[in-house]
């Protein structure tokens, strides 16, 4: 029997399992099929923070949600339509993110009574027998033994063979969304290179996967998610944290400069090292220091020395820096600060995402010491927003933060592929040799913008010496005048705020120049806060979506915005920060929105509060 | 006609800045800038080639009365400085400056880490055995039992000894001098500067306003000659008023001996490339200097090895990358290893 096509604007499929069981490595090769065939893609990789937490317990399952869809995306789903559960642990731990009548796929080895035990379902009840999942449809497919029987003589130990499960599951989805098996067959021949038996085994299973949604009568529709209007160009799939790396390295091209990176690893900024460590022949400068503190400082000496310095972290290694980056600030020198946002405080929640360090970029040192910040808005926006971060610190000589968190770091989507040439150039100058005979070396002279000459050692002529303690204006001398302190601090405030005239106005991204509400957001929010403003806008609300890129120093038109808005409402994944900044900045009757979790906002719930908002401006 | 251009040759003086020094009259650290610039002017090292970098205290107020490139960083962190600016100009003659505090304590991390990776540079360690800056409390180099002011009843830490330490951490070039004997000191700073890799002299230092005398013993007239060792390549151990005191190697035991009662081929010979010889030196430190039996206090280098620096090592595996996969095109990068078409409707 041929199963009956459906067809479906968008589709979102959880995969879940155990954070041994591949479930990223499953989820990251649909999201490649699908973004391959055209479809427009964004995706949320949801981990645990152990590497291999208790085995089918819920605080080791690992989840990879992908939204895909012929019609533009910009988030990865409030609610999944196929859950794909390889234990019952992964069922209790995401149940609750499927929509009512959706499907789930169930390994049924993993709901035996130890799996049951474990993942604590009260005495030992199986939710696929005892009618808890009525409201789903659900289909057990014993994954574990059709593969063992798939690979029975393949002379594969049992634990290789189990390993290959994923690929049953992956080969099943395949079938169902009507996909071609080709671009993943390609994928396993690259990564298993050389292990002929590995391969083979691989494919067997992902073969046997997509014929089981032939063979098992059980299925009797198959669905298809024609390709997405999107705009005609050659496209690739990027996750966030290598869409910086990519940034950083083009910013160190652009400018001519060797890019330096001092670094200690932490969860989630890690593969931003990862990534720019493959790629020592642009001369990357890679340093993994012994502490968050040396690696910041060894990023200063660099950007001294005339390299690109740059360090990254998350919130508790930026709290580390702070005392580094203020000297930064003082030294005016390039620094590019990456702070990949996770939970907090502390240590907080490693591997989930929030946007609660916005203050500590703008606040975290000791003193007066401003700096501009640079968020970036989705996984590949990570690129540009980096770029920028790197031209900031480079034409104004100053420590700038760049803002990414875990949602968009770990996230991922289709990006049309840029051309070096359309980048702008990123101008640096060293200041030149001088003799004896001219006029002395002037290390904090300033230009029209209120910049300083960047002299580096080696330069005949320019020897200076700079350092924590507050200088003489233009000469760079240690000065403890009360008079100069103050026309320094004020200098350092107006270089910063200066930048406004380097930087482009605030565009509105949806909706029209004035109106009812307008919602205003920062980071990695962009995706949901659009799709839940476009939803508005085609009910006829009067609502526009504002979203920053510049943060500090503001966009200069940014206030004439917000005077046009009855409401404005500020949706963050935190207790209210940047609403903070805009009710200081502009006395704008801004209103927070927070959401503490871990978790992205769901789309649903900015519509709910947009919709609850416009009734009081209405009433 | 080709016009004769003569190199002036720099004197010690041309390497001082226009700023006044701040240091308190009678500060041991005048002597070592002295020697510094001494040194400076004798090898004519370039002005616009060098670096000084210090962390925080009153020894790294060095760079700033140093007519060179410096850095007066923050607290402990000065090695963090100097590998970025080896990283990017590996060319650059540069020197950390840093005290008991800044080297042992708060930058005690960095400190033994900047000597297992070997980055090319001079250390100083200017060892007072007391926090200057913050107004006298006790320094992890300060004596069991100090009484300062944050330890009216005597400070109850066991102290470093910065010389077990390095080599702990597998230190490339160990030396100690003192401030009150500039001739020795000279050489020391000689040797360290043609050293190839993380040269650490610690310089016993007076602070004559908190810890005054902490280290007479080694240079007063009075006791100096039976507490002070002066070790050279290739020369016995030999110390005391009429140099008639020796030391002996008993298996790993060093022993006093007098050397008009030995054969002087029993003599322990110093060898500075001798990791474990060198690690028994630097135990030399662990007596009470009113024992009778005191081992005496050395000065001089106790250990140099040559070893790879790390910017060489982190250099030439970027020139090897380079060799193997060609110099990175922006383009190609951008595009991806996978990449799909769409075309227009």
């Amino acid at each position: 029997m041929a199963a009956d096509l459906e067809i479906k604007k968008d589709v979102t499929i959880l995969f879940a399992g155990d954070s041994g069981d591949g479930m990223q490595l499953t989820g990251g090769q649909f999201t490649d099929t699908a973004a391959f065939l055209g479809n427009d893609i964004s995706t949320f990789p949801n981990f645990p923070a152990e590497i291999r937490a208790p085995q089918g317990t819920v605080a080791g399952v690992s989840g990879y949600q992908l939204n895909f869809g012929s019609v533009n995306l910009y988030t990865p789903g409030d609610y999944c339509d196929v859950l794909v559960v390889m234990n019952s642990a992964a069922l209790k731990a995401n149940i609750h993110n499927l929509k009512k009548g959706g499907v789930i796929i169930a390994n049924k080895a993993g709901f035996d009574k130890k799996n049951l035990r474990l993942a604590k379902y009260k005495d030992d009840s199986n939710p696929l027998e005892d009618g808890s999942l009525d409201n789903y449809k659900v289909h057990e497919v014993d994954v574990t033994k059709i593969t063992k029987e798939t690979l029975t003589n393949s002379g594969l130990s049992s634990k290789i063979i189990d390993r290959c499960k994923n690929m049953f599951v992956l080969g099943f989805l395949y079938w169902m969304y009507n996909r071609k098996l080709d671009n993943t067959i390609k994928f396993i021949e690259t990564k298993f290179k050389g292990k002929k038996d590995i391969i083979e085994a691989n494919i067997a299973v992902l073969k046997a996967g997509h014929n089981y949604g032939d063979t098992a009568e059980t299925f009797t529709t198959r669905y298809e998610v024609k390709p997405a209007n999107i705009a005609p160009g050659t496209y690739r799939n990027i996750i966030g944290n290598e869409a910086t790396a990519i940034g950083l390295i083009a910013a160190a091209k652009k400018s001519k400069l060797d890019l330096f990176y001092g670094t200690y690893p932490i969860t989630p900024a890690s593969d931003i090292l990862h990534t720019l460590s493959k790629h020592k022949n642009f001369n990357v400068k890679t340093y993994q220091a012994e502490d968050e503190i040396a690696a910041v400082c060894a990023a200063i000496g660099a950007s001294f020395a005339g390299g690109l310095g740059i360090t990254a972290s998350s919130g508790p290694g930026i709290a580390l820096k702070g005392e580094a980056i203020g000297l930064g600030v003082i030294f005016e020198l390039p620094l590019v600060v990456i702070n990949v946002q996770r939970g907090g405080p502390s240590t907080g929640l490693p591997t989930k995402t929030e946007q609660s360090d916005l203050l500590q970029a703008f606040y975290g040192r000791n003193g007066e010491a401003p700096m501009p910040i640079v968020a970036a808005n989705s996984p590949s926006d990570c690129f540009f927003a980096a770029y920028e971060a790197c031209r900031i610190a480079l034409e104004h000589m100053t420590p700038v933060f760049f803002l990414s968190d875990g949602y968009i770091a770990n996230g991922s989507e289709p990006w049309k592929v840029i051309n070096s040439d359309d980048l702008d150039d990123i101008n640096v100058n060293f200041a030149g040799p001088r003799n004896e005979e001219d006029e002395a070396f002037l290390p904090y002279k300033r230009n029209e913008k209120l910049v300083r000459p960047w002299a580096i050692p080696g330069t005949k002529g320019l020897a200076h010496r700079i350092g924590g303690l507050e200088k003489e204006n233009e000469t760079g001398n240690v000065s403890y005048d009360a008079d100069n302190h103050q026309l320094m601090t004020d200098i350092r405030q107006a270089k910063i705020d200066k930048i406004a005239d380097y930087i482009p106005l605030q565009t509105i991204d949806s909706g029209e120049e004035a109106g009812d509400l307008l919602m205003l957001s920062w980071g990695s929010t962009y995706g949901v806060v659009k799709t839940a403003v476009k939803i508005a806008l085609k009910e006829g609300k009067k609502v526009s979506h504002v979203h920053l890129r510049y943060i500090n120093p503001l966009p200069k038109n940014l206030g004439e915005i917000l005077k046009r808005f009855d409401k404005i409402i500020v949706p963050e994944m935190n207790n209210g920060q940047l609403v903070k900044i805009i009710r200081a900045e502009y006395l704008a009757p801004a209103e927070g929105f927070s959401k503490v979790k871990g978790l992205p906002f769901a789309t649903e719930e900015l519509t709910a509060k947009i919709n609850d908002t416009l009734s009081t401006v209405n009433a | 006609m080709a016009v004769e251009v003569q190199n002036k040759k720099l004197t010690s003086k041309d390497y001082a800045t226009d700023q006044d020094v701040k240091w308190c009259p009678g500060c041991g650290d005048y002597s070592i800038l002295k020697q510094v610039q001494t040194v400076f002017a004798e090898l004519g090292l370039e002005r616009d080639e060098t670096v000084f970098v210090s962390g925080i205290g009153c020894s790294s107020r060095f760079p700033y009365y140093m007519n060179t490139y410096g850095v007066h960083s923050i607290h402990g962190r000065a090695p963090g400085f100097a590998a970025g600016i080896k990283a990017i100009n590996p060319d650059l003659n540069l020197w950390l400056i840093s005290g008991d505090g800044d080297s042992l304590s708060i930058g005690g991390n960095h400190f033994i880490h900047l000597l297992r990776r070997n980055i090319h540079l001079n250390l100083l360690l200017f060892n007072n055995q007391i926090y200057g800056l913050t107004k006298g409390q006790y320094s992890p180099t300060s004596e069991k039992g100090k009484i300062t002011k944050s330890t009216p009843f005597g400070s109850v830490d066991h102290p470093f000894n910065p010389a077990a330490l390095a080599l702990g951490a597998d230190s490339t070039f160990f030396a100690r001098s003192i401030d009150r004997d500039p001739k020795h000191m000279r050489e020391v700073l000689l040797r360290a500067e043609q050293h190839k890799g993380t040269a650490l002299v610690e310089i016993y230092q007076n602070c004559n306003i908190f810890n005054d005398g902490a280290f007479f013993t080694f240079s007063d007239k009075s006791t100096k000659s039976d507490n002070v060792l002066v070790v050279k390549q290739g020369e016995p151990l030999i110390f005391g008023k009429e140099n008639e005191k020796g030391i002996v190697l008993d298996g790993f035991t060093p022993r006093i001996v007098n050397i008009n009662e030995t054969s002087a081929d029993d003599l322990w010979i110093h060898d500075e490339t001798d990791r474990v010889k060198a690690s028994i030196l630097s135990r030399f430190f662990d007596d009470n200097a009113n024992d009778e039996n005191a081992l005496p206090r050395p000065f001089g280098i106790f250990y140099s090895e040559t070893r790879s620096t790390y910017e060489q090592e982190m250099l030439a595996q970027l020139d090897k990358h380079i060799e193997s996969k060609g110099e990175g095109n922006l383009d190609s990068l951008l595009k991806g290893n996978n990449t799909w078409d769409i075309k227009g409707k």
